[in-house]
């Protein structure tokens, strides 16, 4: 097993497409050390990428935020603008893991993980983000709720890499949140996260709205219908029931020690209830 | 397949070391370099007995390759005390007892350490959040924040 640290997008992707399916990204190493521990991984190449300067800033665009694949949660959380304009998902990275976890582990390693229980993701979904990729075919963009395609898995293809998060710039009167479900207030799995994101106008009416929605398939995912319920209303009870029943509806989660099909599909409405009212509220204030 | 040939810095001081791609961390601290104090509980990120700074950030030294400490800065428990004095951390935690078997101590202090130095006053509830990836398997916890809620009160009368 070899270690490199290539400074460039070319030299990494270079680096895995050498590997011939064997090498691993390294960014916080918060999953692959274990991986690598428990005998889950054993790659003949390592490619640490937080010496490419792109995969470690935040970057403040005309038409939004990026966050750099490797960036730490941490550093997420002390990014003014960041925490300005979608303090849903910061919320939601900051719930992954220790202090120590938070100081390593970043969005991109989260995506890339393919947890169907990534926090960060269905607040990522919730905000409209775009995934940024680099492979030998040279970049392409997609949308976070089509990265994932089952757990552990993902749709990056040979040499490829995730470089950037890009969250849009929200409209007027916009606001995102993030809760989820554990059966312990800290260091748990997430039985059901959800995140909103919503957009009034100046009555109070909901103009648009995404719903994520994870933990409760097999991938994160973008519950449109939900999103689609709430829009037209001012979160009366009806609009908020239509969409809980919405994210219900779209429940088809596995039955653990953490949390039932029934529990876990009972608080997805729950949880939608809150998160939009919150969500809401910020996008008033 | 060669060595990783790292330059790094730990408490200060300029360190080289090589290590197999596979050696965390922490097996670098405590197998080549004869830095004990980081201890190994889980070796899976989840107790925090490994915790050092890794560029002014908090970080379990199990969850991180020794060949990724080339050109960082690290700082381990055995940088705490100021030669023969303690950090006012480890003198609180020797003053209220604030260890039993003492295996989390060394991390517990690293991560109260980062704690304080980024909020000089945090109430219980966000030392308790802060401290959440420390375990103490003697379940101590009380004295914990206890000495550790002191301490910053006294760092910051001084």
């Amino acid at each position: 097993m070899r270690y490199v640290a290539p400074s460039t997008l070319e030299e990494a992707s270079a680096f895995l497409v050498d590997a011939n399916g064997n090498g691993r990204v390294l960014a916080g190493g918060t999953d692959l050390l274990v991986q690598l521990r428990a005998g889950m991984a054993n790659p003949d190449t390592i490619v640490d990428v937080k010496h490419i300067d792109e995969l470690m800033t935040i970057k403040e665009e005309a038409d939004g935020i990026r966050i750099g694949a490797a960036v730490c949660g941490q550093a997420m959380g002390e990014h003014a603008g960041l925490n300005n304009t979608w303090p849903g998902l910061v919320e939601a990275t900051e719930l992954i893991g220790s202090t120590q976890v938070q100081g390593r582990a970043s969005a991109g390693g989260n995506l890339c993980n393919a947890s169907p229980a990534a926090d960060s993701v269905p607040a990522m979904i919730a905000a409209g983000a775009m995934i940024s990729v680099y492979g030998p075919d040279g970049h392409r963009e997609l949308a976070v709720e089509n990265f994932a395609t089952a757990p552990g898995k993902t749709n990056l293809k040979e040499g490829e890499l995730i470089t950037s998060i890009k969250l849009p710039k929200p409209a007027e009167h916009s606001g995102d949140a993030y809760l989820r479900m554990t059966p312990r207030t800290e260091m748990d799995i997430a039985i059901v996260g959800l995140g909103v994101a919503l957009t009034l106008d100046s009555e109070g009416t909901v103009t648009a709205a995404r719903v994520g929605l994870g933990a409760v398939a097999p991938t994160a995912m973008l519950v449109k219908e939900a999103g689609d319920a709430l829009v037209g209303s001012k979160l009366d009870d009806e609009a908020l029931e239509r969409a809980a029943e919405a994210c219900r509806k779209a429940c088809n989660p596995i039955n653990d020690k953490r949390g039932t099909i029934e529990y876990r599909t009972k608080i997805a409405g729950v949880l939608l209830k809150r998160v939009a009212k919150i969500a809401a509220e910020r996008a008033g204030s | 397949m060669a060595k990783n040939h790292v330059t790094t810095t730990i408490n200060g001081e300029p360190v080289e070391f090589l290590c197999e791609t596979h050696e965390t961390m922490l097996d670098v601290l405590r197998n080549d370099l004869g830095l004990t104090g980081s201890k190994e509980g889980c070796g899976s990120g989840d107790c925090g007995a490994c915790s050092v700074m890794v560029d002014g950030r908090l970080a379990c030294a199990c969850l991180m390759l020794g060949a990724e400490a080339e050109g960082r800065s690290i700082e381990t428990i055995e940088g705490m005390a100021a030669g023969e004095e303690l950090h006012p951390l480890q003198k609180n935690f020797v003053k209220e007892a604030a260890l039993q078997c003492g295996i989390c101590t060394p991390g517990v202090l690293v991560a109260a350490k980062a704690l304080l130095e980024r909020n000089p006053d945090p109430t219980e509830t966000e030392v308790r959040y802060w401290l959440a990836g420390n375990l103490c398997r003697c379940t101590g916890y009380d004295k914990i924040i206890r000495a550790v809620m002191d301490t910053a009160a006294e760092m910051r009368a001084n």
